[in-house]
């Protein structure tokens, strides 16, 4: 039994790497420094470590040689999911380019509300150092949060020190939308965060009227979707008077036809911000199970985030079309690969096409896949490399036990071997 | 495997070689002195008639990190215009302005270049650089760690730390980020741009720490020259693309006190205030100083005409030029009390006054400094225009009738604001060569590289000559790589991955006190999880490093 400090998570997004985790033979227990996301995720037993063919266990170079066979045959396979590390990427893409498939990360709807405001018009944001040290006010849109992030406040707002502000306690929070599900966003000395409810899909309106109290412009309106504008006004006259404001949002959970909009009208406006002489960022989550890890390596790989095909030989970016399940129910794609390492629970959408798994040991189907092939978690049983939330950073994810388990990398590469 | 290039035309300035007929012998990856007559030769080109010289180096290309990647998503329109695809030996992906990675390496090689150095390395984002670059075949590769707006070296100057505690952290950074080279963007600026400076001159303090850029810039030079790293602090000055920062550049030239300093793209740092529009060239006065000052040196920074995109390190200067973005689409990113960055598109134009001067200014200031080993050319690709526009930039240097042709083509108020016409100056091969070879081997400091002696790396490219240089440069006859023939008439034959360049300064173990304490408290990340460690570049059995001599190392 050993116990590993410093552990880096590639579960939750915001890059926490103070984990004590304890390891007994393959069973791990996160015993210091764990969350609702992150424990659970560390803890998940190991199930199968042999590969099956139609439901029957067999060794890797059988399950590998059948699945080669079943992608030679294809017109238009889909790889879904795309949740793994760095080196599992690169192997998915260089499988991609050989097989001329679709390349469709499983969290791309959501991010594609951010990637659609980035290319039209862009954007200033800021990543989590800075928001640590300068942010004097967070304004949160849309998002619960501490149910995405468990330990964004005590590590990002709430820390003891910060090197630009004198007490950290006094940092405002305001949240736009949907309200907490819990008080983390609560500061240490009691502070409360400010609540201004909308639903979700109102808040294209809220954000624009916002925007537009930002920018001077008059509202005849007293209130809007059920907020007063008195009250976004004085969010509007915080921002200004901030020195280091934050706006923060969660892509996937602005879950509603066109958010690109909301985006964009958004970052518009932190750009307004910093037209009125004080600084303002944005900063937008995410990270989880490899997404912007996906995106970043399609991105150099490529030139595209990971919503790709390779049909033609060559990458062809289409944010709409190349959705999975698009390409599924239209009946377009021939085959399904889903390469999803992180989560069990994240299971391949079911589909009559042939499908192959190449998933986190405990995964279970409601309709045993042609091919299922067992893998390890990066950042468990084996090494890699992990992009957080905010895009720059990516961490050094370590091995914690000997599974057995092969990699993603090891896998997708031995597939493209046998092609 | 020995292998012979017979009786090309040499040119190879690191052994005073100029246009000689030679032959050159290679075995295992390296080339030899002329082996007994006895060893027979398994492989020979007739090379007579043919240029031969070592394979280009790019001393300061963005080919890789996060800002570089954030230009490709934001361009996917770029990209279209020029899909590339897989073949047997090569893969997919896409060209123009910031090009994958694979077409990045295939795309150099078939200009002749196997080695390129990304200069703005971010600390915290050094992973990335290595692992894109990782993903460049062909090429070499290697970095410049930035420093100069990150708050710890501002918290050390502003605590008035000694000159060795700058110098083990500046060691440390480098071990640490596995890099080559330092490199300073808009000393202090990006951290002003932070407290909401929205410019710094080379004299004025950020308004936290009181510290100027003068003083960052001193002090990473000292600490540079004394932990005996080759290449001088490279330099990204104040006042990026201001009319009237050519006296910043002059004030900076003398500032540095003599130091080894390396300003780059010096183009975008060379302008005055003269004529209607109040943008006039400061070339001559600039090409004056460097003549002048044996200390310095520079690369251009030329910009071309054409659709490019702009990926900085220098959030603040980037955040004011964000109104010239064509198309009108922007980026900046505060990093990590790190750094910062800022990606803006740029569309440079032949009849837009302040474009065509650009483009004028950066020839007259190859044309009119005198020393080829104090010169490099680039493009800060892809800030001035993508790397894939070299072999015009040389045809231009070389020929003057053609320059000429082109001067008259554009704004015309621009063009009777440049002296280029009137300079008869012509690049020679040899100059050529010296930039882009020796030159660059030498003020970066590779051991056994940018040169054609035995002894050396095969990094070797031959042309067949040509009056047009572009022609010429455009398509090399062959590439070899490390003795690989990787290219044959402008096209990748074959694939194979280059190493990663470093040094290894070293520094007393105990500037990690200070730095644990600094991270547990204040950054996002534990200190051991922030260094990258040597099997993370070379643990997918593709990636090496080597590590090169230090300055006073006996080699």
């Amino acid at each position: 039994m050993t116990e590993i400090t410093e552990v880096p998570s590639p579960f939750c997004g915001i890059g926490t790497d103070d984990l004590t985790v304890r390891v007994d033979g393959v069973a791990l227990k996160v015993i210091e420094n764990g969350c609702a996301v992150n424990t659970p995720a560390f803890e998940q037993a190991i199930t199968d470590t042999s590969p099956r063919v139609d439901g029957k266990e067999v060794s890797l170079d059988v399950a590998i040689a059948v699945a080669a066979v079943l992608l030679k045959d294809t017109r238009l396979p889909v790889i879904g999911g795309c949740a793994t590390d760095v080196n599992g990427m690169r192997g998915l893409l260089a499988l991609a380019d050989r097989s001329g498939a679709v390349v469709d990360n499983m969290n791309f709807t959501g991010a594609r509300n951010n990637f659609l405001a980035l290319q039209d018009s862009g954007w200033m944001n800021t990543t989590l150092a800075e928001v640590k040290n300068r942010c004097d006010l967070l304004l949160v849109v849309g998002t619960d949060l501490e149910a995405f992030a468990p330990r964004f406040f005590e590590r990002y707002l709430w820390n003891k020190e910060a090197m630009f502000l004198d007490d950290t306690n006094h940092r405002e929070v305001i949240y736009l939308g949907k309200s907490p599900s819990g008080d983390a966003s609560t500061s240490p000395i009691g502070q409360k965060a400010q609540f201004f409810e909308c639903v979700t899909e109102s808040l294209p309106e809220v954000i624009a009227v916002l925007r537009a109290l930002v920018k001077r412009q008059p509202i005849r309106a007293t209130s809007v979707c059920g907020i007063a504008v008195a009250d976004l006004q004085t969010i509007a006259d915080k921002l200004a008077a901030a020195k280091y404001g934050v706006v923060t949002w969660a892509a996937g959970a602005l879950a509603y036809a066109q958010a690109e909009l909301t985006v964009q009208t958004l970052s518009e406006m932190i750009k307004d911000i910093n037209d009125k002489n004080t600084r303002c960022s944005g900063l937008p989550l995410g990270g989880k199970e490899g997404d912007q890890t996906a995106n970043q390596v399609c991105g150099w790989t490529t030139g595209y985030p990971a919503r790709i095909r390779f049909s033609r030989g060559y990458p062809e970016y289409d944010p709409f079309l190349n959705d999975t399940n698009l390409l599924l129910t239209n009946g377009e794609a021939d085959a399904l690969v889903w390469v999803q390492a992180f989560n069990v629970n994240a299971v391949p959408p079911v589909t009559a096409l042939p499908t192959i798994v190449v998933g986190r040991s405990g995964m279970t189907f409601a309709k045993e896949p042609k091919v299922f092939i067992p893998v390890g978690t990066p950042g468990i049983d084996h090494a890699g490399h992990a992009y957080r939330m905010d895009n720059v950073v990516a961490i050094r994810l370590k091995k914690l036990r000997d599974s057995g388990l092969p990699s993603t990398a090891q896998v997708l590469n031995a597939i493209k071997q046998a092609l | 495997m020995l292998i012979k290039l017979t009786g090309g035309t040499v040119y190879d300035p690191a052994s005073g070689v100029d246009g000689q007929q030679q032959d050159i012998y290679i075995q295992d990856g390296r080339i030899v002195k002329k082996p007994a007559e006895a060893i027979q030769v398994d492989k020979e080109y007739d090379l007579k008639g043919k240029v031969v010289m070592s394979g280009a180096i790019d001393m300061h290309t963005h080919i890789g990190g996060g800002k570089v990647n954030i230009a490709r998503t934001l361009l996917p329109e770029d990209h279209r215009h020029d899909p590339v695809q897989r073949t047997d030996i090569t893969r997919s992906g896409c060209g123009h302005a910031t090009p994958s990675t694979f077409v990045t390496g295939y795309r150099y090689a078939e200009m002749g270049y196997t080695t390129g150095f990304e200069p703005a390395i971010l600390p915290i984002n050094a992973l990335q650089a290595h692992m894109e670059m990782a993903d460049i075949p062909i090429l070499d590769k290697g970095g410049y760690v930035m420093l100069g707006s990150d708050d710890y070296l501002l918290r050390l100057l502003a605590a008035k730390k000694d000159q060795k505690a700058i110098n083990d952290y500046v060691a440390w950074t480098m071990q640490s980020a596995k890099a080559i080279g330092v490199k300073v963007v808009n000393p202090g600026g990006i951290n002003a741009f932070k407290f909401n400076q929205r410019k710094l001159d080379l004299d004025e303090q950020n308004s936290h720490y009181g510290v100027t850029p003068r003083d960052i810039l001193r002090v990473l030079a000292t600490a540079v020259k004394e932990i005996g790293v080759p290449h001088p602090l490279h330099v990204h000055g104040c006042n990026l693309g201001v009319p009237g920062n050519m006296q910043t550049t002059l004030d900076t030239i003398q500032g540095i006190g003599g130091l080894p300093m390396h300003l780059t793209h010096i183009q975008f740092h060379s302008y005055g205030t003269e004529g209607d529009f109040k943008f006039s060239s400061g070339a001559a006065q600039i090409a004056e100083a460097i003549n002048k000052n044996k200390n310095i040196t520079i690369d251009v920074g030329q910009i071309l005409f054409g659709q490019t995109v702009t990926a900085s390190g220098d959030s603040m200067r980037q955040h004011a030029n964000h109104k010239y973005a064509s198309p009108n689409k922007w980026m900046t990113m505060d990093i990590e009390c790190d750094a910062g960055c800022g990606v803006v598109p740029f569309k440079y134009k032949d009849k837009n006054f302040v474009n065509a001067l650009q483009w004028a200014i950066g020839l007259e200031t190859f044309l009119l400094v005198d020393d080829p080993w104090r010169i490099f050319l680039t493009t800060d690709h892809p800030n001035g225009a993508p790397f894939t526009s070299y072999p015009h930039l040389i045809r231009l240097l070389m020929d003057r009738s053609f320059r000429n042709d082109v001067l008259s083509t554009i704004h015309t108020e621009a063009q009777k604001m440049t002296t280029l016409a009137s300079i008869e100056r012509e690049y020679t091969l040899q100059e050529i060569a010296i930039m882009t070879r020796a030159g660059a081997a030498k003020l970066i400091g590779l051991k056994d590289r940018g040169g054609l002696s035995a002894g050396n790396w095969a990094d070797i490219t031959v042309y067949t000559n040509n009056v047009d240089r572009q022609l010429m440069f455009e398509k090399p006859d062959f590439v070899f790589k490390d003795g690989q023939l990787v290219v044959i008439d402008g096209k990748v034959v074959s694939t194979k991955w280059g190493t990663t360049h470093t040094v290894k300064p070293d520094f007393d173990a105990q500037v990690e006190k200070g730095l644990k304490d600094y991270f547990d408290r204040y950054l996002t990340m534990k200190l051991g999880n922030f260094k990258i460690s040597d099997d993370e570049i070379t643990e997918d059995g593709r990636g090496s490093i080597t590590v090169h001599p230090l300055t006073g190392d006996v080699a």
